[in-house]
């Protein structure tokens, strides 16, 4: 399990490398930068740098004390990618990328955003090295991520305000990879999620790594044992396969990916991708896939920009086929109390997508022991999203509108 | 596979790939070089304007001389495509369209033409579709060959072995920035033709520089006896014809997409595709005054 995927980027019978033919010499030097660089000591030894210095790994452990002991069952540990510089596991991944850039010599970096982190972390880490960034977003996700779209202006990254389609990171990963199409030559593609064609769902799980490497030792520390469950939010799934990576040896340790359940998926206005979809091509890759019974790719819906992506990263697509990890979903409003809860037992407040996984570790902690530990990735924290859950509890934030640059 | 192009303008080079075709796109071409002209290849979206219109519009760029038509399968997300063709396929699919009803359109078709017609889509709704399947229906409705504009040969086997095994040619492109390993690797899975994309962008870019055009289908003429086709960027007569004295089939998409797309109405649409049909096929004509 740990080869995968095979020489040509394929999990089993998903991922792999489906774009046209402009972009396959791109995506075989990539691949080949990747593998060379990822086992150079000097590169390592940066991105370590990188990693300790600007980043603020690693990231700590934190017990869910108050939220463990109301819930009476499992105590919940979480592994705190929201204090990442910028406020998400985004940045672990535009760091490496960053680099493998710069040593392949590109100027210019592209990327798509949905809730506008993977975004910010790629103008982030642009503005650190000097390059050019444009970042893709869907229309949709401009309007309800206001906050971002500034934080990149302000990092120097142009937002390119996509209007096709749902308006949605759907849209923006298709204007990305139109504009590559046409850019190839001096561009850098940055690919947030462990998704879109070979070798991006392996480059981004290696780099997003870190997360489980770090919540496996410190669980050892804090407990003297391996984890029972580790829960992470599931859309395109980039922070929960850097979680799981690292345990896929460790038989013992459940993993389980929530996904976004929207309005609740008999509605049919959701996210829910591996649990509601079936096997298909999108953005490079094979994978699961929400479509109707044309091979039309279906719109997804969910509260969290984030995860409002109709796709999944064929390795997710893999593990659930294999039943290594399992998926789960929970819905806009099982997503909205768990952040109001997590905030008021532990003093968190979540971003929406990581809302998710704490939604499902509220539902999961009471069927467990107390000598049970679930480690929650605790991939964003919830500032961006301040504006969609105060409308969303009917409360009008009229200090937001005068500058959202005070809260940058 | 790999040996010289010949020079000559001798007809049918007996290469394996072009044997394998159904044998009306291996004819149109040899045809067509006997003529000392480049195949007119327009693209239409099928769907566009809803079926019925898509049915009259093969009729008229067959009366305008097409000598192989390349027929969209509209997809909800074509990135490789520029925003007309969008558009377009946002269109069909509004308009309900369906491969199976694509099909049943190339179907009714060939009862009234020869005219070679490759299919144009993208991966999802062909596997979604059923490989084994689709190469039925397709071998059955008279379809040609299948371009999958998201399909290189890496990934190609689950739609090429099933097409092949029906009698259908699968064409794979290639780019300005394919490398000569690149060519090769793709090479090796072509037949019927090989579409060279001639401009760095999706479809409806601007052109390329002729030059540039020509060395690159040179590059690919080295190492190959199929028939070389370009598109991508060429919207004009002028364009046409300078691509068309060194390729061997000129296929020209959103310029006509943009028309259906202006035209008040069907019949508008139908003629302003004729017109400039008409136009594009002569200057396919290398002999002929421009």
């Amino acid at each position: 399990m740990q080869k995968q995927p095979d020489q040509i980027g394929h999990f089993g019978p998903y991922g792999g490398r489906y774009v046209s033919e402009t972009l396959m010499p791109a995506l075989l030097e990539l691949e080949e930068a990747w593998r060379r660089i990822k086992r150079d000591r000097k590169f390592r030894a940066e991105l370590d740098a990188l990693l300790s210095e600007y980043v603020g790994r690693p990231t700590p452990l934190t017990l869910a004390a108050r939220l463990s002991d109301e819930l009476g069952g499992a105590r919940i540990f979480l592994k705190r990618e929201d204090l990442c510089h910028t406020g998400a596991h985004k940045i672990n991944n535009t760091m490496g990328q960053v680099l493998l850039a710069v040593h392949m010599g590109k100027r210019r970096i592209i990327a798509e955003t949905g809730a506008g982190q993977h975004g910010v972390a790629s103008a982030t880490a642009a503005a650190r090295f000097g390059l050019e960034c444009e970042v893709f977003m869907g229309a949709e996700d401009v309007r309800r991520q206001a906050l971002n779209v500034f934080r990149m202006k302000l990092l120097g990254a142009k937002v390119r305000v996509v209007e096709s389609g749902s308006r949605t990171l759907k849209d923006a990963m298709n204007e990305a990879l139109r504009d590559w199409i046409a850019t190839v030559e001096d561009t850098y593609y940055m690919i947030g999620s462990a998704a879109g064609p070979h070798p991006y769902p392996m480059l981004v799980r290696d780099l997003q790594s870190v997360i489980g490497r770090e919540a496996r030792k410190q669980t050892l520390q804090a407990t003297g044992r391996l984890p029972d469950v580790l829960i992470a939010c599931v859309g395109g799934g980039s922070n929960a396969i850097g979680l799981f990576h690292p345990f896929l040896g460790d038989e013992t340790v459940r993993m389980v990916g929530v996904e976004a359940a929207g309005h609740g998926i008999e509605t049919g206005r959701h996210a829910a991708t591996l649990s509601a979809g079936q096997s298909g091509i999108l953005h490079g890759a094979k994978s699961y896939l929400l479509q109707d019974e044309l091979g039309q790719v279906r719109e997804a819906h969910s509260i969290s920009a984030g995860l409002d992506y109709p796709g999944v990263g064929p390795e997710h697509s893999f593990l659930k086929d294999q039943g290594r990890a399992s998926y789960v979903t929970a819905t806009d409003d099982e997503a909205l109390d768990a952040l109001e809860r997590l905030a008021r037992t532990e003093g968190i407040i979540p971003a929406l997508e990581t809302a998710h996984a704490v939604a499902h570790a509220i539902r999961l902690a009471p069927t467990l022991s107390r000598d049970e530990a679930i480690v929650v990735s605790l991939s964003g924290r919830g500032d961006k999203d301040m504006e969609t859950v105060a409308s969303a509890r009917g409360v009008e934030l009229r200090a937001a509108r005068h500058g959202n640059g005070a809260q940058a | 596979m790999s040996t010289a192009a010949a020079t000559t303008d001798a007809g049918v080079r007996p290469t394996r790939s072009v044997k394998r075709s159904t044998g009306r796109l291996a004819g149109r071409f040899a045809a067509l070089r006997a003529r000392d002209e480049a195949a007119f290849v327009p693209f239409l979206m099928a769907g566009d304007r809803g079926l019925d219109c898509t049915a009259r519009l093969l009729d008229a760029v067959v009366e305008a001389g097409a000598d192989v038509i390349e027929l969209g399968v509209p997809f909800s997300d074509p990135m490789a495509d520029g925003p007309i063709h969008q558009r377009a396929a946002e269109r069909a699919l509004r308009a309900g369209t369906t491969l199976r009803g694509v099909l049943d359109v190339i179907s009714d078709f060939r009862k009234r033409s020869d005219v070679p017609i490759v299919l144009f889509g993208y991966a999802n709704p062909f596997v979604r579709f059923g490989p084994e399947k689709l190469a039925e229906a397709a071998a059955a409705a008279g379809v040609d060959a299948l371009l999958c504009v998201d399909t290189p040969p890496e990934e190609a086997d689950e739609l090429r072995v099933p097409l092949r095994n029906a009698g259908l040619d699968m064409i794979f492109l290639l780019a300005p920035t394919s490398t000569p390993a690149r060519i090769r690797r793709v090479l090796k899975s072509a037949s019927g033709f090989v579409y060279f994309v001639s401009v760095l962008g999706v479809t409806g870019t601007k052109a390329a520089a002729p030059e540039r055009i020509a060395k690159l289908v040179r590059e690919i003429r080295d190492e190959t006896d199929l028939p070389v086709g370009v598109g991508f960027g060429i919207s004009t007569p002028e364009q046409t014809a300078s691509v068309a004295a060194m390729s061997d089939a000129v296929i020209v998409g959103s310029a006509l997409s943009k028309l259906v797309e202006e035209a008040a109405d069907d019949d508008a649409a139908v003629d302003a595709v004729r017109a400039l049909s008409e136009r594009l096929k002569q200057a396919t004509r290398r002999g002929a005054a421009r």
